[in-house]
């Protein structure tokens, strides 16, 4: 059961971001698992989402890292705020 | 007569397009589907969610469509559920993310139209008459809404469209999941009238009996059934239903936030000792305002009223209440608020025998923002995410693990046991 309740695809990154005046938040760079930080090198693409990968729903940024083009989840829970990415496999 | 014209009857031309344009929007297996969402292993496994699992009188709340086959209903209980499917996977409910995805479901339908009226969690009408002339510009846009939800959501919606609440709610009901059903003027005859009578909303259990024993057994037959023989058989709502069989139903779209059901929780006690003083009252009120707290936050709701009871040693027993400056789930507020009621009307002349406090006016927990001007709510913020963390470790490793200090400072009153003896649970989740 436990096996089953947990998201194998689903990771909580640590994420530099920037609040601009008008309210909008951009990632800058985050930290991975493993504790590898990667720069963030633009913002393709910003939209409400679901991850039926990872599990959950938020702000889907589609953003540009090394040249590839990723996505980060911004899910607000119980008042708190956190950044996911979904895991490959 | 006078129900045809209560309810607009004749001002709907045959042919005409100039009718309402009224949605319903059901979440398919609303609970059931958040879940998944949230634990994507459990995609493609029988799922449903009940009532606490430890608790032997727990009962099935929602289940998913795999779930469904085995024969798992809702209300059934969990024991009965794993019975008839042992595979079964029940999960605690979570309200406040059911809350959360209902305010996001809802917020996408606000988009197209004002009016907006809840139905519970899960659905809403919505009339968009204004923005939909053609008539399939309503379908279009029930079909845009669908994807929409699907992929911001993650949740798939059915969607009636018709031109009154009561055919939009059944045209919800009719294709499942993530579908659009028109019941138009023109097709009504002919996609409703041969559906069952109990799939008319109206139509209960014991209405569907008494109909059935007259030998009405569809929607066609309640429609073409005299409507002063309907009277006579349930009175005015007898009427009601000949008029919704006929797609006379004019009654609007009343926009407005879904109100709970739920209108307080509370718990109370007889002690194992009498109260003598404030600093008995004060264990006591803590301990209860631990678990009325812990209950407000499962459901995802804060009070705006605290009340608290007292029962003298003479049996003598009143309440008080007072109304708070802002919504509370934090269990140190509600004591506090409980304490000072207590000090207010209580002067101690005899003992206390029994006591409660109970969370009233229930409004659906929004967290308090962190705004640096405001030092007090950062502090209220941290205090409020404090008490899940207690929730989630209490959940992981047993209530009784994690206690107030408070507590401790008197064996008898400190072991009461306020989280599974009399607890007052809300209204329709006991």
């Amino acid at each position: 059961m436990e096996d089953l309740l947990r998201n194998d695809y689903k990771v909580y990154v640590e994420v530099l971001e920037k609040r601009a005046k008008d309210g909008i938040i951009t990632p800058l760079a985050f930290v991975w698992e493993d504790g590898r930080k990667y720069a963030i090198d633009g913002v393709i693409d910003i939209r409400k989402a679901a991850s039926l990968k990872a599990g959950g729903a938020g702000l889907r940024y589609t953003v540009k890292i090394a040249g590839n083009a990723r996505f980060m989840f911004l899910e607000e829970d119980r008042g708190v705020r956190r950044w996911f990415m979904e895991k490959k496999g | 007569m006078f129900m045809n014209e209560a309810f607009g009857g004749g001002k709907i031309a045959g042919n005409s397009t100039d009718y309402r344009k009224i949605l319903h929007c059901d979440v398919n297996n609303f609970y059931a589907s958040v879940e998944i969402l949230h634990h994507p292993k459990l995609a493609g496994k029988p799922v449903a969610v009940g009532g606490s699992a430890e608790e032997r009188h727990g009962i099935i709340l929602a289940k998913n469509y795999i779930a469904k086959p085995f024969g798992i209903q809702v209300g059934m209980a969990l024991w009965q559920a794993r019975q008839r499917c042992p595979d079964l996977i029940i999960l605690p409910p979570d309200y406040p993310k059911y809350q959360k995805f209902s305010a996001l479901f809802r917020k996408i339908l606000l988009e197209y139209t004002d009016l907006v009226e809840p139905f519970g969690l899960d659905e809403s009408w919505c009339d968009v008459t204004a923005i939909c002339g053609k008539p399939d510009a309503a379908r279009l846009l029930a079909d845009e809404i669908r994807e929409r939800v699907k992929n911001e959501l993650g949740l798939t919606i059915s969607i009636g469209v018709s031109y009154n609440k009561i055919f939009a709610k059944l045209g919800s009901d009719i294709k499942k999941p993530d579908a659009t059903t028109v019941i138009s003027p023109t097709n009504f005859k002919r996609v409703v009238w041969g559906l069952p009578a109990s799939d008319l909303l109206g139509v209960g259990r014991q209405v569907e009996k008494a109909l059935t024993g007259v030998g009405i057994l569809t929607i066609g037959d309640i429609a073409n059934t005299d409507i002063s023989y309907m009277e006579r058989l349930f009175g005015k709502w007898g009427a009601y239903l000949h008029c919704y069989a006929n797609g006379l139903d004019n009654s609007p779209v009343k926009p407005g936030d879904f109100t709970p059901v739920i209108k307080s929780v509370g718990n109370s006690t007889t002690c194992p000792r009498d109260l003598v003083s404030d600093a008995d009252a004060h264990i006591v009120l803590y301990n209860l305002a631990e678990s009325v707290a812990e209950r407000m936050r499962e459901i995802g709701m804060s009070a705006k009223t605290v009340q608290i009871s007292l029962r003298t040693n003479d049996l003598h027993w009143f309440e008080r209440q007072t109304s708070l400056s802002r919504p509370t789930m934090i269990a140190a507020e509600l004591a506090e608020e409980g304490m000072k009621l207590l000090r207010k009307n209580y002067d101690w002349r005899l003992p206390l025998r029994s006591i409660g406090i109970r969370g009233a006016k229930l409004v659906p927990y929004s967290p308090s923002e962190q705004l640096s001007f405001f030092a007090d709510e950062t502090k209220r913020n941290r205090a409020e995410r404090l008490e899940y963390a207690v929730d989630d470790i209490r959940r992981r490793f047993g209530y009784e693990k994690l206690g107030r200090l408070v507590l401790k400072s008197d064996g008898i009153l400190g072991q009461l046991d306020a989280k599974t003896a009399n607890v007052i649970h809300p209204l329709g989740f006991s």
